[in-house]
């Protein structure tokens, strides 16, 4: 079946199937590896992009979902060479350890300051379920808080 | 204490283009280490550095480590850097495998005659791999990076190569070399005015004699080191283009998807292939020995016409063991308590008990091989890329002089990736066979992950202790099974009898190194029994263990620490408790204050966690701090959710649903506080481990009396009865 999306604000069409997880169109058909597989269930967040602006999970969201729509991965997050307000408070935080959870995490926070442009502990506990293992949990919210901060009073989501 | 022993190589030679080059061949040997250090690694060694100084005066590092998240690289690189007096922002740091430019056309000479590393081939071959047959592993693993290479290779390379510019400068300019400084990159001579950077003595410098023991800096003179500059790999980690072995891709790649004898040991007894084959994509079935494989042209379908198959699998003859028989093995193999005086006017007895866990890396286990004829290419990511290509050699059936290994940033390693543990490579690497000549990446589900790891063992422990009637200890003795040591049981307070002893009960689960290791088991053990000791004389715990500490200045100091920091003993409010636990391993102290609430209905609230460390001294203050963090958050998911059960042998969770984690919202506010003092560097990877399941039931207890002998917490009610 033929697919195609706005992926990163460019048009690709793909001959896949239908049921094909997004995942593994973005990074093996597309080439797009910065998005991981880390559970294959939805559970972890490793995977994380945005359709349409919104977070999803895309080990579990099948490509036909996504026909027509426009996906954003962590690569298409940066816009005119300047990093979002996340991805730049990750880095003045340093944030990652070994990095591999890390794409997906920045990918939902941006997507939760584009619904709640300055989200309170609680809001960031109920918004963000992503997995860590190296455990930078602690630093990943004192980088929320400063990106948040840091964003402009309308802020507008994320690009798509 | 342990016992380090060192012995070091330095040969320097020039590089194409006018570059100076240098590198130091060290190595350790830690006697208790366990069994990553072979008995005979003071002969074997271990190359642990190499500097290149080049004409643009930007200094590169190679790093003979992994990165898996804990910053070794930018550690590392700071070390030499400070003893070379360069300038940080031209610092570079390069993996071994990126060195094909220096491969060919340069000479090393030994420093004495006695050492020449002449295995560079190609300098591919040199950083990673080839080094087998001299210097045995190449391991990141035991916290040791920072203080073996750094300290036995870093900065004796960076200090001999400064020393080496120095006496090209004084040559060139025919002046005193002690008149000479070396800082920021540069060497001047103040008397006469003159000056010029490391890069453009580069050329002369490599023409100098080799220094055999360069002098070191002393620490009050250090200017990089104990500060935080930024980690090299950040960046790529923020944008995806950080590459570890899943996104490794080479032309004509297929995928493979496995499932394997769902038993440890159990054999493929038989499989039709023919539902898959019939499915779009798929190239080929592979029945291997002890697992069937799906080889296609993208994961997804190898995956799903794996799915459509029915292996059977044989189950090696353990298919009756659960984790009530291996529990009910350890308790009979225990016995009755320990014996304890007599006299004692109070005894305390009870059992601790530790389930086993999985690794569960973010990046489930990944090998991309490729065989043709008798030579191989593996694309991996292991902490040890040496044992790594004997794996695949062997798997393959040819030397392993024929196979190259590329090792890439881990997805997370705790001890997953380290020797012995490398069936992903063993795997991919026979896959890759039965397609030869087809690159093939074999990509293992988060469900293999969970299920065929190298766990960390289950163990039980007995304590029996003994109190005067002044609340002071006479004994604090255990017996336990699932595997100890000298470190790992070690006991700080000054208690006449102390003994553990390791009681065998032997089973058929697959183990292997989590982080911290032993002292994952025995810090909850004997910090949990020293607080219900503590209890038992109707002292306050963190009191009761400093007055045991009192021939111990570092433990002490580091449990006054915590406790200060923690606001020890001021009051707090009901359901709410502090716990403390203190453990020492991989050479560093770790107190660790944890305040928790607790409702009436039994809900658990992590507030705060508290850190005070002393692991002799600090390099990068910043990475330091996250290594603790992480440590204390990777043990808090651990001690508060995760539990591996066995049933009719084979592993039950599956996936993060029933082997869930921790997220941020389980998380609280981590005070790091680090320590000096004279000790020689300790580990910072895993040390954080061992304090906080043992802290964590303490402070349980403080809030709501009821003592959690058994991880995870989550299998023992918290309401209040």
């Amino acid at each position: 079946m033929a697919i195609t999306m706005i992926v990163n604000g460019k048009e690709q069409s793909l001959d896949v199937e239908p049921d094909m997880p997004l995942l593994w169109a973005l990074r093996e058909t597309l080439g797009l590896t910065g998005t991981k597989f880390g559970c294959g269930i939805s559970a972890c967040g490793a995977c994380t992009v945005h359709l349409n602006g919104r977070a999803v999970r895309s080990c579990t969201l099948p490509i036909s979902a996504a026909n027509g729509q426009h996906v954003t991965t962590i690569e298409g997050l940066a816009q005119d060479g300047a990093l979002h307000t996340v991805q730049q408070a990750w880095v003045a935080h340093q944030v990652p350890q070994c990095g591999y959870c890390q794409s997906g995490v920045i990918m939902a926070v941006a997507g939760l300051l584009a619904q709640i442009p300055n989200p309170t502990d609680d809001e960031i506990d109920a918004g963000l379920t992503n997995i860590c293992r190296c455990g930078t949990f602690a630093r990943m919210r004192a980088a929320i808080h400063e990106a948040a901060e840091s964003r402009p009073a309308k802020a507008k989501g994320t690009a798509s | 204490m342990k016992k380090w022993t060192r012995r070091t190589f330095i040969g320097a030679g020039t590089v194409a283009g006018g570059g100076f080059l240098l590198g130091v061949a060290g190595f350790t040997f830690a006697p208790n280490r366990y069994s990553l250090v072979s008995a005979d690694a003071a002969e074997k060694g271990q190359l642990t550095t190499w500097i290149t100084v080049t004409p643009d005066n930007i200094v590169t590092i190679l790093i003979p480590h992994c990165e898996m998240g804990q910053g070794t690289p930018t550690a590392l690189a700071m070390m030499a850097a400070e003893e070379l007096e360069a300038d940080w922002p031209l610092v570079r740091v390069q993996e071994a495998p990126a060195l094909d430019a220096y491969a060919n056309g340069y000479i090393v000479r030994a420093a004495g005659g006695n050492y020449v590393p002449a295995v560079l081939g190609r300098g591919v071959d040199y950083g990673a791999y080839k080094l087998a047959e001299w210097f045995g592993f190449q391991v990141t693993g035991g916290s040791t990076a920072v203080r073996s290479t750094g300290e036995y290779g870093m900065r004796v390379a960076g200090a001999a190569a400064k020393s080496m510019l120095l006496a090209a400068a004084a040559n060139q300019w025919r002046v005193n070399v002690a008149e000479c400084v070396a800082k920021g990159s540069r060497v001047t001579h103040a008397a006469s005015g003159r000056s010029a950077t490391f890069g453009e003595l580069a050329r002369a410098a490599a023409t100098q004699p080799v220094p055999t023991s360069p002098a070191l800096k002393s620490a009050d003179r250090f200017t990089i080191r104990r500060t935080s500059p930024t980690r090299l790999d950040i960046p790529s980690k923020v944008d995806g283009s950080a590459t570890y072995a899943i996104d490794f891709t080479t032309p004509g790649m297929l995928y493979a998807a496995l499932e394997m004898a769902p038993v440890h040991g159990g054999k493929l007894v038989s499989v039709d292939a023919t539902p898959a084959e019939a499915m779009p994509g798929v190239k080929k079935v592979v029945k291997l020995e002890e697992a069937v494989a799906v080889v296609a042209d993208s994961f997804w379908r190898a995956r799903r016409a794996l799915a459509a198959l029915k292996p059977e699998f044989s189950d090696a003859g353990h298919g009756d063991v659960s984790t009530a028989s291996i529990f009910a093995a350890f308790d009979q193999a225990l016995g009755a308590p320990p014996e304890v005086p007599k006299n004692a006017a109070k005894v305390v007895t009870a059992d601790y008990r530790a389930p086993f866990l999985a690794h569960a890396t973010m990046s489930p286990m990944v090998c991309t091989a490729k065989v043709e004829g008798d030579r191989a290419q593996v694309w991996t990511g292991v902490q040890d890329p040496l044992n790594a290509r004997s794996v695949a050699a062997k798997a393959i059936g040819i030397p392993a002089e024929n196979v190259q290994v590329t090792n890439f940033l881990l997805g997370g390693g705790f001890g997953r990736g380290l020797p012995f543990n490398f069936d992903y490579v063993d795997l991919g690497a026979r896959v890759a066979k039965a397609m030869s000549p087809f690159p093939v990446k074999t990509i293992w589900t988060r469900e293999n992950d969970i299920q065929h790891d190298y766990y960390r063992g289950a163990a039980l422990s007995r304590h029996a202790g003994a109190l005067d009637a002044n609340g002071k200890p006479l004994a604090a003795h255990s017996n336990y099974t699932g595997g100890g040591n000298g470190e790992a049981v070690f006991m700080p307070y000054a208690i006449a009898a102390k003994n553990a002893k390791e009681k065998k009960a032997p089973h058929a689960i697959r183990l292997g190194q989590w982080r911290s290791v032993l002292n994952s088991q025995h810090g909850f053990f004997k910090e949990s029994f020293i607080d219900e000791m503590a209890h038992a004389a109707g002292q306050d715990p963190f009191e009761f263990r400093r007055g045991l500490l009192g021939d111990q200045p570092r433990f002490k100091a580091a449990l006054e620490k915590a406790a200060a920091m923690s606001n020890w003993g001021t009051p707090l409010p009901p359901g709410e408790g502090r716990g403390i636990a203190i453990c020492e391993s991989f050479g560093t102290i770790a107190a660790e204050v944890v305040h928790v609430a607790v409702s009436p209905e039994g809900r658990l609230k992590v507030l705060n966690i508290y850190a005070a460390v002393d692991c002799g001294d600090v390099v990068n203050m910043d990475s330091a701090t996250a290594q603790v963090e992480g440590g204390i958050t990777f043990a808090l998911s651990a001690a508060l959710l995760s539990e591996i059960n066995i049933s009719q042998g084979r592993v039950v969770e599956k996936n993060f649903r029933d082997y869930p984690m921790i997220h941020i919202a389980d998380v609280p506010t981590i005070t790091t506080a680090f320590l000096r003092s004279d000790a020689p560097l300790g580990g910072l990877g895993e040390p954080g481990v061992p304090p906080l399941a043992p802290a964590l039931v303490n402070a349980i207890h403080a809030a709501t009396g009821i003592r959690v002998r058994q991880l995870p917490i989550r299998n023992t009610s918290l309401k209040k009865a």
